[in-house]
C-alpha cells in the first residue's frame, strides 16, 4: 500500500465570497453532499486516512524555529494566486487506484485534484 | 558485418525488451532492469566473439542480467541497508491474469507510457526501455541535448517509483483507454521519422519509423484480437511504403499523386492490405466498430490499391472520411477530408470547407495553408495563392515540406 495527499486548490478570495466560490448555493450543497458520500466510500473500501477542509491561506502563521528564538510571521509560506483548500490522505495499493479516486474526489468537490505521493513507501 | 556481429544485433532487437522486463518483474526497478540489461549486452559483445554466440542468446542474456542486477543491489544494500527500496515498484496487487496477454513486455510498454508520465517521457521511456534506444540515439532523433534527453528518462524513472506507478497490465476495463495510450505514443514516434519537425538534415527519418512498427508489431504479437492495434500497424506499413517514393532526389516532398508508385514497397504494401482485410472481415461479422487507426489504414489501402493516381476512389476515401470524422470531429481530419473533396466535387467546394478553419486553432497549422495556396492555383487565383503559400512556408519545418512549398510558388505566374 501507498499513501497519497490529494489536494484541492483554490484562491484566497472564495472564503469571503457567499458561496465559498461554487456558483450557487445549490451547487455547493450538491458538492458537499457529493464529497460526503465519497468520503463514506473511501471509508468503506479501507482507502480513507484523513480528510479535512482548510481555512483561509491568510489565517495562516509561518514559524522559524532554526535560529535561537522562533520567528513567527503572520500569512501562508509562500504568496500565491491559489492555495491548498483542502485535502484527503489516502491509502491505496497504487498509483492507477488514486488517479482513479483523484477522478471521483475532482467530480464530487468541483475543482482539480493534485496527487502527490508520499515518501514513506510501501510497507514490507 | 560479422555473423557474430549480426548475431549480437538480433538479440538486441529480439531480446532487449524481454530482459529489461522480466528484470523489471523480479527487482521491481526500472533503473536496475535497465542497467543490468545494458550490462549483459556490453558482457556478450565481449565474450561471443571469444566463446561464441550461446545457443539461447534470450536465456544467456537474462541470466548475465540477473547476475549484474543482484551483484549491484548487493553491493547497494552493503552500502547503506535500503535493499527495499529495490522492491519499491512491487506487484503485490491482486488482479486477474488476462491470459495471452500476461507478458512481462507488456507491463513494460503500459508502465512507461502510463498517463500519468508527461507525453515526451512516455515516448522517450518507450524507446529506452522496450525499443532498447540508447540516450544519445534518442537524443540525436529528437533534436535534444543528450543530456536533457538523460533527465527526461531519468526523471520519469523517479516519478515511476516514488508515485507507484504499477507495473502490470491495466484491468480488463481499463484496457482500450491505455491501450489507445500505447499506440498513440507508437504514433508520435512513427510520425516524427516520418515527416521530421525541426530543421533536421533528413526529412525522413526511417530508423524511426522502422521503430515504431517494430514495437507495434510487438504489441501486435501481445495483443493480436486488438483491432486498432492492427490498424496502426497497417497504417503504417502502408505509409513506409511510400517512403523512398515520397522524397525526390533533391529532397523536395512528392505529393502522393506524383509519387512513382512503382518505387512503392509492394511486401509492405501487401501486409498492410491483409491486416485491413482481416480487421474488415471482424467488422463484418458483427465485431467492434472500427477506430481511427482502422479507418486511416483503410484510406491508405484505397490509396495503395491502384497503379495510377487518376484511378483512386475519392468516394470512398471520403466516405471513410466521414466515418472517422464520427470518431475523431478534429479540425486536421476535417482538412483531411476536404483534400479528398476536392478530388470528387472540385476544388471550389474544397475551399469553402477550409475557408471555415482560417481563424482557428488550424490557422497555425502549415498543411491549412498549403491545402488552400493549391486549391487556390486549381482555380486560378494565384495571388491569393501566393500568400497562402507564403503563410505555410512561415510555418513549415520540414526540409522536404519547405523545398515543395518554394517550388509551387516559384511557380505561380507574376500577379
Amino acid at each position: 500500500m501507498a499513501k497519497y495527499l490529494m489536494s484541492v486548490w483554490g484562491a484566497d478570495s472564495i472564503y469571503e465570497e457567499e458561496n465559498y466560490g461554487y456558483a450557487s448555493e445549490e451547487e455547493m450543497m450538491r458538492s458537499f453532499e457529493a464529497t460526503g458520500k465519497f468520503n463514506d466510500k473511501l471509508q468503506q473500501e479501507g482507502y480513507f486516512v484523513f480528510a479535512d477542509g482548510l481555512d483561509a491561506a491568510k489565517t495562516a502563521t509561518v514559524v522559524d524555529g532554526q535560529g535561537e528564538k522562533p520567528v513567527i510571521t503572520d500569512g501562508p509560506y509562500a504568496e500565491a494566486k491559489e492555495y491548498m483548500a483542502g485535502f484527503w490522505i489516502i491509502d491505496v495499493p497504487d498509483l492507477d487506484v488514486a488517479l482513479k479516486l483523484a477522478a471521483e474526489a475532482s467530480a464530487a468537490c468541483l475543482g482539480k485534484v493534485e496527487v502527490r505521493p508520499m515518501q514513506t513507501g510501501p510497507e514490507a | 558485418m560479422t555473423s557474430i556481429a549480426e548475431a549480437i544485433t538480433r538479440a538486441h532487437q529480439e531480446e532487449w525488451a524481454r530482459v529489461v522486463a522480466s528484470l523489471a518483474r523480479r527487482f521491481g526497478d526500472l533503473d536496475i532492469a535497465e542497467e543490468a540489461a545494458a550490462e549483459a549486452f556490453t558482457v556478450a559483445v565481449e565474450r561471443w566473439p571469444l566463446d561464441g554466440v550461446p545457443p539461447n542468446p534470450g536465456a544467456w542474456l537474462t541470466t548475465t542480467a540477473n547476475r549484474r542486477a543482484i551483484d549491484r543491489i548487493r553491493r547497494e544494500s552493503k552500502r547503506d541497508d535500503k535493499q527495499k527500496e529495490a522492491v519499491a515498484m512491487h506487484d503485490d496487487t491482486p488482479h486477474e491474469p488476462l491470459g495471452a496477454i500476461e507478458d512481462d513486455r507488456l507491463r513494460l510498454l503500459f508502465t512507461c507510457c502510463h498517463p500519468a508520465l508527461a507525453p515526451e517521457a512516455r515516448i522517450a521511456l518507450t524507446l529506452r526501455m522496450v525499443g532498447g534506444l540508447t540516450v544519445p540515439e534518442i537524443a540525436n532523433a529528437f533534436l535534444v541535448q543528450e543530456t536533457t534527453m538523460g533527465q527526461r528518462i531519468t526523471r520519469a524513472k523517479n516519478k515511476i517509483k516514488a508515485a507507484h506507478i504499477p507495473y502490470r497490465v491495466p484491468e480488463a476495463a481499463d484496457l482500450p483507454e491505455r491501450v489507445s495510450g500505447v499506440l498513440a505514443v507508437l504514433f508520435l514516434v512513427f510520425n516524427e521519422g516520418y515527416l521530421s519537425s525541426g530543421d533536421h538534415e533528413n526529412p525522413v527519418r526511417g530508423d524511426l519509423t522502422l521503430e515504431a512498427i517494430r514495437l507495434t508489431r510487438l504489441v501486435r504479437v501481445l495483443l493480436p484480437e486488438d483491432g486498432e492495434v492492427a490498424g496502426l500497424l497497417a497504417l503504417m506499413l502502408l505509409i513506409e511504403a511510400r517512403r523512398t517514393a515520397r522524397v525526390s532526389a533533391n529532397g523536395e516532398l512528392v505529393r502522393l499523386d506524383e509519387q512513382d508508385r512503382g518505387a512503392w514497397d509492394l511486401a509492405l504494401i501487401g501486409e498492410g492490405h491483409a491486416l485491413v482485410r482481416e480487421r474488415l472481415a471482424v467488422v463484418a461479422n458483427g465485431g467492434p466498430r472500427p477506430g481511427r487507426y482502422q479507418i486511416l489504414a483503410a484510406i491508405n489501402a484505397v490509396h495503395t490499391s491502384v497503379r495510377d493516381a487518376r484511378d483512386t476512389d475519392w468516394s470512398q476515401i471520403v466516405a471513410l472520411y466521414d466515418q472517422l470524422i464520427r470518431v475523431d470531429s478534429s479540425p486536421i481530419v476535417r482538412l483531411n477530408r476536404a483534400i479528398a473533396v476536392a478530388e470528387l466535387d472540385g476544388p471550389e467546394v474544397a475551399l469553402a470547407e477550409i475557408d471555415r478553419h482560417l481563424g482557428s486553432s488550424l490557422d497555425e497549422y502549415h498543411a491549412l495553408h498549403a491545402t488552400r495556396a493549391d486549391l487556390l492555383r486549381r482555380l486560378g487565383r494565384s495571388a491569393e495563392s501566393r500568400a497562402a503559400y507564403d503563410r505555410a512556408l512561415e510555418l513549415a519545418e520540414n526540409s522536404a515540406e519547405v523545398a515543395l512549398l518554394t517550388r509551387r510558388r516559384d511557380q505561380l505566374g507574376r500577379a
